[in-house]
């Protein structure tokens, strides 16, 4: 059995992968690339803890607490992390598609039109 | 028994390091088509994670939106914003002094944290099935769900006008 502590780390680990890849890079579509790789860091940790920490039966229908419903609240909350990652990777996209098209680069370093 | 569950660490870490090595790629790649390229792979083991966590449902919807929309989309953008023969150096990254150590100090906080908090583990807890997933989420986060659902219409609108071609 794996404890927990490991599956921590291995998202601590991927959530400062992509922290460095956010500070470090140039090109906008990279850094969208380590968005997604916090959002998957952050969607391990949910899914561990729901593993291993939320009690038996704290999980139900409705609003009621049903006894011996298992607790599914950590992987619901990772579906709709799913789901605000697609709406920002399509909009996201979609800004990156417009910058391209009116200063020829998506580097963040030359879209400096508002800089006087 | 004992055999069984060497062979399953070893699948586990197996798979942590492949998450990590091909996030390290994405990461230090001078090519953005294979830090593209690294980010399916990185993908791909976060859903063998799931697997291991018992969230098989997490983990097919990790490879069909993930891998099937997000990084064609990522793909997608990589193409349109890159002319083709400058392709070999289109990753540029700035100098990593001051990011790397950020990076790392934050890293070892979060370890130091890991490790010395008491946490309240109650051992392997019952594995929520699609059908529990399905109830709670019509029910217990039903307001959440519509949310989300206007949130998709939201941008599904946003990303088709701000990407529609100008004509003038």
């Amino acid at each position: 059995m794996i404890p927990l502590q490991h599956y921590l780390i291995l998202s601590a680990a991927l959530f400062c992968l992509g922290l460095y890849i956010v500070l470090v890079r140039k090109n906008a579509v990279a850094i969208l690339m380590g968005i997604e790789l916090i959002l998957n860091a952050a969607s391990i940790a949910f899914v561990a803890f729901s593993r291993f920490i939320t009690p038996y039966g704290a999980g139900g229908i409705g609003g009621l607490v049903v006894p011996g419903a298992p607790a599914v609240g950590g992987q619901t909350f990772v579906i709709f992390v799913i789901i605000i990652a697609v709406c920002e990777a399509a909009v996201a996209l979609a800004i990156i598609l417009n910058i391209y098209q009116n200063f020829r680069t998506v580097d963040t370093d030359q879209t400096k039109g508002l800089k006087g | 028994m004992v055999f069984g569950d060497l062979i399953y660490q070893l699948i586990f870490y197996c798979l942590a390091a492949l998450v990590l090595g091909s996030a390290l790629v994405v990461a230090m790649s001078r090519n953005i088509v294979y830090s593209a390229f690294a980010l399916l792979l990185t993908f791909f083991s976060v859903a063998g994670i799931y697997v291991f966590l018992s969230a098989q449902f997490l983990a097919v919807a990790q490879v069909v939106i993930y891998v099937g929309g997000i990084l064609v989309l990522i793909l997608f953008a990589v193409m349109l914003t890159n002319r083709i023969k400058d392709v070999n150096l289109s990753n540029p990254s700035i100098p990593p002094y001051i990011a790397a150590p950020l990076a790392l100090v934050i890293f070892a906080g979060l370890v130091w944290m890991i490790t010395n908090t008491p946490w309240n583990s109650v051992g392997l807890q019952e594995v929520g099935t699609i059908n529990d997933i399905g109830n709670v989420l019509m029910g217990k986060y039903l307001l959440a769900f519509e949310v989300a659902a206007v949130l998709l219409l939201g941008a599904l609108l946003g990303a088709a006008y701000l990407a529609r071609r100008i004509k003038n």
